[in-house]
């Protein structure tokens, strides 16, 4: 085990996949000689050439089809856009190309092998441009895994299990922990599931569910919930697509309550969709209604971030109210 | 009959045209001392407007040596400079009609202030108080305002071009005497809608100016990884468009080729295409470390090529400009901006209730229900938010 952020897990991750498949590319704006503009990708092409890790032109749509075509034909791909925010003019690409080429083609041709990773999520100052969430329009994507780590060790073994999936994979990094995450992570390789979430901490009165960065904003608001003497079991789901119902039901089932946390603003955002599922597997157990604390239904203010976000103190809130319905 | 492949020379044996087969020069009015070059065709020019850009130069280097300092001390997130680029900004700005509308990347501060946005405007922006004019929701640097017409800078690379064509069109359309411009990179000429708006542009017959500051690097991609062909300019050709490349830290020679671009595509009601050369002098923000990826020897060589320094050379031999004025106006502008900075940063910031204003119209009833609900949590924990707690 060695101390790692998150940026030298993820390098790690790509490291450990480029020597053991060497098929794969590392590319993407600046991903080249300087490493990305955070730093992931620091290092590659000095040890495995400007043949298989380079930079690009700056193009998220030629990006994208260019991550098509190489994984279509074999080729292990590992795309970086640069922030989440400037996935959308790959968007065309990503939802109708990559998300259905296997289907479209019965299977004739598909692009397993391909990641898109990208930066995601505020905390940091970055007005409209650089905090969106965007994962709820790849969600409701068929065809597309969706991934999100929580911290350094989750980020390098969900890297490697979505590089090795057979199905092309949208990995969200949560830039606000790029360098603010660090933790014992294993310097070999591992892998951690796809598709399955994880029980981060086991509770009995109320079940808190998010993802990446908002992990932590529960995690502290669970602390400050115990104080109160409420019980918090805390999911990290991982993978948003597919997601797993079973573990969170089965939670659910134990606490009889539910609140779900994500950045992105409410309308529309992916915790509806939990909402209604875990309303439908777990009606007769359900002691309060679900909960979702998230943004607001606003473009990604600046100078108003702080109350934008769905911090601890709105998420301690609302397991308050949860509790005491 | 407009197809190409008609009424064209016909050859027999292969032969195929490759990137050196367009030969694309550069214009250079002025030389590094100061001089104009012996066949050198001047533009139109005077004393007083020689003066207007002289004094957006001072003011545009002053701001950004100064809002460098302000990043570092931490009293503003972020900045972007314009640095090393003010002849292929100021040159081109100089050139327009003030009602020209500007659309802008990011680095095109030297325009704005050469329209007049003001100092006090700058810094509110910078500083995200309630007096901004984007109402604190963007990153410092993304200006904007209606009355000088320069749209309000967007992030996403590359979003004005085909934007810039419409504006050009609807300024055909409503019969009036203007013509967009549109600054890029190069870099951001590699986006899909950098095409579909020259494409556009050029089919639809829209009077805009495509100004493309070719600054060597885009972050820390260097052009040779960004483009295989002859620049941008022969792209501008490509689709069939009037295209010029210039020097871009030769005032004059921006000067001549923007003002005839926009004579050209008034009279014409076409888009004009101009590739100017120069160099991105500083990091590409401040979030930037140029170290990593460039040599000093290079930015050093560049420098040799100062634009503000040449255009000052030539003021001085016209007699437009004393060494002493020189050094006051740098020193005026430094107390000004300094002391805006010290107004700006103590303005309060926007009020909360602003953060649903503008989403649409008008708030939404589910906006309203939001903020309600936001309020009553702020004024719960107002320790929490101090930057509008306060101001409920
Ligand atoms: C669609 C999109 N992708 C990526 C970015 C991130 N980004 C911001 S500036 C920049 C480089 C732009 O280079 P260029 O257009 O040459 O302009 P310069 O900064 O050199 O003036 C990049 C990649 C972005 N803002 N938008």
């Amino acid at each position: 085990m060695a101390e790692m952020n998150m940026l030298q897990a993820i390098n790690s991750a790509l490291r450990i996949a480029m020597e053991k498949d060497p098929t794969m590319l590392v590319f993407g704006e600046d991903v080249g000689h300087f490493g990305g503009v955070f730093r992931a990708t620091s290092g590659l092409q000095d040890t495995f050439g400007r043949g298989r890790c380079f930079n690009t032109p700056l193009t998220e749509q030629g990006i994208a089809g260019f991550a098509n075509g190489l994984a279509s034909n074999g080729t292990t791909a590992v795309a970086e856009i640069q922030f989440a925010d400037y996935i959308f003019p790959a968007f065309d690409q990503i939802v109708n190309e990559s998300a259905k080429f296997r289907y479209r083609s019965g299977n004739e041709f598909n692009v397993g092998g391909l990641v898109y990773r990208t930066p995601y999520g505020g905390g940091i100052a970055g007005g409209h441009y650089h905090s969106q969430s965007p994962e709820a329009y790849f969600t409701q994507t068929p065809g597309l895994k969706v991934v999100v780590p929580r911290n350094a060790h989750q980020a390098k073994g969900l890297l490697l299990a979505s590089i090795r999936d057979k199905n092309p994979v949208v990995f969200f990094e949560p830039k606000r922990l790029y360098r603010a995450s660090v933790g014992e992570v294993p310097e070999g390789d591992y892998e951690l599931p796809l598709g399955k979430a994880e029980v981060v901490k086991e509770g009995k009165d109320v079940t808190l569910l998010a993802w990446g960065a908002q992990m932590e904003i529960v995690e502290k608001a669970a602390e400050m919930a115990e104080k109160e003497g409420i019980s918090c079991e805390i999911i990290d789901l991982r993978t948003l697509s597919p997601w797993d119902v079973d573990t969170v039901a089965a939670s659910v089932k134990k606490t009889g309550r539910l609140l779900i946390n994500h950045e992105a603003p409410l309308t529309g955002g992916f915790a509806g969709e939990i909402a209604a599922t875990i309303q439908e597997e777990c009606f007769l157990y359900l002691e309060s209604p679900i909960a979702r604390v998230c943004g607001l239904d606003t473009p990604y203010p600046l100078i108003h971030e702080k109350e934008y976000m769905p911090d601890a103190l709105k998420t301690f809130e609302a397991i308050k109210a949860s509790v005491n319905f | 009959m407009s197809n190409a492949s008609t009424n064209q020379e016909t050859v027999h044996k292969v032969s195929f045209l490759d990137r050196e087969s367009l030969h694309i020069p550069i214009l250079k009015i002025l030389q590094a001392d100061g001089t104009p070059y012996e066949e050198a065709v001047l533009p139109q020019i005077d004393e007083a407007l020689a003066k207007r850009i002289y004094d957006a130069c001072v003011f545009t280097r002053v701001l950004d040596e100064r809002m460098l300092g302000a990043q570092r001390q931490g009293r503003i997130s972020f900045y972007m400079t314009c640095t090393g680029e003010e002849a292929a900004i100021l040159g081109s700005a100089a050139a327009l009609d003030d009602k020209d509308v500007i659309l802008a990347q990011y680095r095109e501060h030297a325009a704005l202030r050469y329209r007049g946005f003001t100092t006090e405007q700058f810094m509110n922006q910078m500083f995200s108080n309630e007096k901004d004019l984007g109402k604190g929701r963007q990153m410092p640097i993304h200006y904007g305002t209606a009355a000088l017409h320069y749209q309000t800078i967007s992030s996403p690379l590359g979003t004005q071009i085909p934007q810039a064509t419409g504006v050009g069109y609807s300024l055909k359309m409503k019969g009036e005497r203007n013509v967009a411009i549109c600054y890029f990179g190069e870099g951001a000429a590699s986006e899909g809608d950098f095409h579909a708006g020259m494409n556009m542009a050029a089919v639809l017959k829209s009077p805009v100016i495509f100004f493309c500051r070719n600054n060597g690097y885009a972050i820390s991609t260097p052009t040779e990884e960004q483009f295989a062909g002859n620049g941008i300019a022969s792209r501008g050709v490509g689709y069939g468009m009037h295209t010029i490349r210039v020097d871009g830290n030769d005032m004059l020679a921006v000067l001549a080729a923007t003002q005839q671009a926009r004579a050209y595509a008034l009279e014409h009601n076409a888009p004009v295409l101009i590739e100017a050369m120069t160099y991105r002098l500083g990091a590409h923000s401040t979030s930037d470390d140029p170290s990593g990826y460039r040599s000093k020897e290079e930015e050093a060589k560049w420098r040799e090529h100062d634009p503000v320094k040449r255009f000052k050379l030539w003021m001085i031999n016209k007699g437009w400009l004393a060494e002493a004025d020189d050094e006051a106006m740098y020193e005026r502008y430094r107390e000004e901006v300094l002391a805006a900075v010290k107004v700006a940063e103590k303005i309060p910031a926007p009020r909360i209730d602003e953060i649903i204003e503008d989403v649409y119209d008008e708030p939404t009833p589910l906006l309203k229900k939001q903020l309600e609900s936001l309020k009553a949590h702020v004024k719960k924990y107002p320790q929490a938010y101090p930057k509008t707690a306060g101001r409920l």
